[in-house]
């Protein structure tokens, strides 16, 4: 069993080496990686509620639409965002994400297991049917283009300049995320996790620590939002329809849920094999679906699991070996 | 003044009959998706890939021998046959974990859409009935398009059909009883897989149905999948997961609804559809009609 150390030590190495590598890579890699990591922060904020509290969430994508409409809708008609109140627009965009989860929570929270997914479901198709339908606002089945990136001081127009503000980012939410789920908050999620009634018995306010952790997600789901709609240029419906909250929740899964990481990795592996695979073989969705189901079948615990799983294959032939 | 009255009943009347036979429609893509939830306890992610694999069946059957009729039965059945044999060796193995069953279906659902649009490209194509459907009826000055009737039609008779085998045979009282409680009927000797693989290949043969019926009036194209699946989560989550007659009662609001939001308050009619939806589920988790 590695020490939690050496865990820290690798992903510490691993995020350096993504700073250092992938900007002297060409554009399109770096645009990939942006997105990518804009979207792993949504799929970090999808873990704490799928592997930490135990809540399968499938509408995620409505967080990150949210932050993400907020950015397009004051950038295009208000001008707003595009210079040193692009600070303005990040605290707005996470306020939003939280505020929206704070009234879906009410909604959601009561329910478990499946029916959680399912609630979180059907809240997330309220926010897709406004995205699709309320032309004079979200443009419709168009959406909102967005035409520059803010320019403050340094100009994000630059795509690696982008990529390292989208990067800081990251490192903020991994931080911020992982002291959560070490703090004793977070040890009481992975408590409800295993056995809320227990929680309850022993007097935890079960349904407070869920509803305070489907906010906190919907918080970074905003953040994740605004800096996803400037990295795409384009903000429409395709972000809060409902296969983006299930991509979201396959990349947490594929990854390893309840890891954190394993979401980041998740994201890279489906945006490659989406983005990079797509340009050479016309079949690259096959791969995709084989990655999931394989997954799903025979990887429970995700690509963070692989250890785990040669370990027990290891211990279980050596003592076949023995006998 | 009475030429504005004669006009709005008009609308009226033509858009209630849209509304239930899209409510028709939808309870044979729904009905199946909840007799699937009540006997296994999974969501279905690849529903809507039945029903759009369907109508895309039914379009080489009629192309290659020319007969909408025969395309029905061969399509819903081909579907029910890769419904069955998904259950079997791929949900089955799994046991009883609906969350990794339920990313399995989305797996699925998307190997579906790759493998649908190699073999039918990504056009756009429309199931054309015969001619003898596409006529119109007149009632008191207002034109029915028969086909519409047909929908609703084809609907009552699966419904009852299936209410027959439901209520009836003892294959149907082992099903309700799984609905119930599944590890009560093993106990008393119900073969809970079997009735799993029945109902999940009868579930992929009504939504198959569905498409090919519906594919006259929606089309049929890449990503109608993805969107007739969040209407027959609607329909099941408010007429209750595992009933029959719930599902009746949900697809005829949510086709109702569906069709009035869009006609009355067309930016919102989305929100209209999903609001009460989710308000439902908060307030009662096994919907309307759904046995706790």
């Amino acid at each position: 069993m590695a020490s939690q150390q050496t865990k820290i030590m690798a992903v510490v190495a691993v995020l350096a080496a993504l700073a250092i590598v992938i900007p002297n890579t060409n554009s399109f890699v770096i645009l990939l990686a942006t997105r990518a990591l804009a979207f792993s922060i949504l799929v970090m904020s999808l873990d704490i509620l799928l592997g930490f509290t135990g809540l399968p969430s499938l509408g995620q994508a409505a967080y990150l639409g949210v932050g993400a409409y907020l950015t397009a809708i004051l950038a295009t008609k208000f001008q707003f965002g595009l210079g040193y109140d692009f600070w303005v627009v990040v605290v707005l965009g996470i306020l939003a994400g939280a505020a929206l989860a704070a009234i879906f929570g009410l909604l959601a929270i009561r329910a478990s297991g499946v029916y959680f997914l399912m609630i979180t479901l059907a809240l997330g198709q309220c926010v897709w049917g406004l995205a699709y339908r309320w032309n004079s606002l979200t443009g419709g089945d168009n959406g909102i283009n967005l035409r520059t990136r803010p320019k403050f001081g340094i100009d994000l127009a630059h795509d690696v300049t982008f990529f390292y503000l989208v990067f800081g980012f990251f490192v903020v939410s991994l931080l911020a995320m992982y002291v959560l789920v070490r703090s004793p908050f977070g040890r009481s999620l992975a408590g409800i996790r295993e056995r809320e009634l227990r929680m309850k018995i022993l007097g935890y306010n079960t349904w407070l620590h869920k509803y305070i952790a489907f906010v906190i997600a919907g918080g970074f789901g905003g953040l994740s939002g605004v800096l996803w709609a400037h990295t795409a240029g384009i903000v429409s419906p395709e972000n809060v329809v409902l296969t983006t909250s299930v991509d979201a929740l396959l990349m947490a899964v594929l990854g390893g849920a309840g890891t954190l990481v394993g979401g980041v990795i998740g994201a890279f592996i489906v945006f490659g094999l989406r983005e990079y695979l797509s340009t050479l073989v016309p079949w690259w969705q096959y791969v995709l679906g084989g990655v999931y189901v394989a997954t799903i079948l025979y990887l429970p615990g995700g690509v963070m699991g692989i250890p785990e799983r040669i370990r027990q294959w290891r211990a279980v032939s050596g003592r076949a070996e023995r006998q | 003044m009475r030429d504005e009255e004669a006009v709005n009943t008009q609308f009226w009347v033509i858009q209630t009959f849209n509304g239930v036979s899209y409510g028709a429609l939808l309870f044979l893509v729904g009905s199946g998706l909840s007799l699937i939830f009540g006997v296994m306890r999974i969501v279905n992610l690849a529903h809507g890939s039945y029903f759009l694999l369907g109508g895309y069946v039914a379009l080489s059957v009629i192309w290659t021998t020319g007969s909408w009729l025969l395309a029905i039965p061969v399509a819903a059945s081909s579907i029910a046959l890769v419904g069955l044999l998904m259950e079997r060796f791929f949900l089955r193995p799994l046991g009883f974990d609906p969350l990794r069953q339920v990313l399995l279906t989305v797996g699925f659902a998307f190997l579906f859409q790759q493998a649908a649009l190699d073999i039918w490209t990504g056009n756009n194509f429309n199931i054309n009935p015969p001619d003898a459907l596409t006529k119109s009826i007149v009632v008191g000055g207002i034109y029915f398009p028969l086909y519409r009737a047909f929908m609703i039609a084809t609907a009552l008779t699966i419904g009852l059909i299936l209410w027959l085998v439901m209520e009836k045979t003892r294959m149907g009282a082992a099903v309700r009883a799984t609905v119930d409680d599944a590890q009560m009927a093993r106990g008393v000797g119900v073969d809970t897989s079997r009735i799993s693989m029945f109902i999940f290949a009868l579930g992929a043969f009504l939504a198959a149905l569905g498409g090919v019926i519906g594919g006259a009036f929606l089309g049929i194209y890449p990503g109608l999948d993805f969107e007739i699946l969040p209407l027959a989560f609607a329909v099941v989550i408010i007429g209750g997961m595992g009933s029959l007659g719930g599902a009746a009662i949900g697809a005829l609001l949510v086709g109702l609804a569906d069709n009035f939001g869009k006609a009355l308050f067309p930016e919102i009619s989305y929100f209209t559809l999903y609001a009460p939806m989710a308000l439902i589920l908060a307030v009662k988790p096994t919907g309307l009609f759904g046995r706790e």
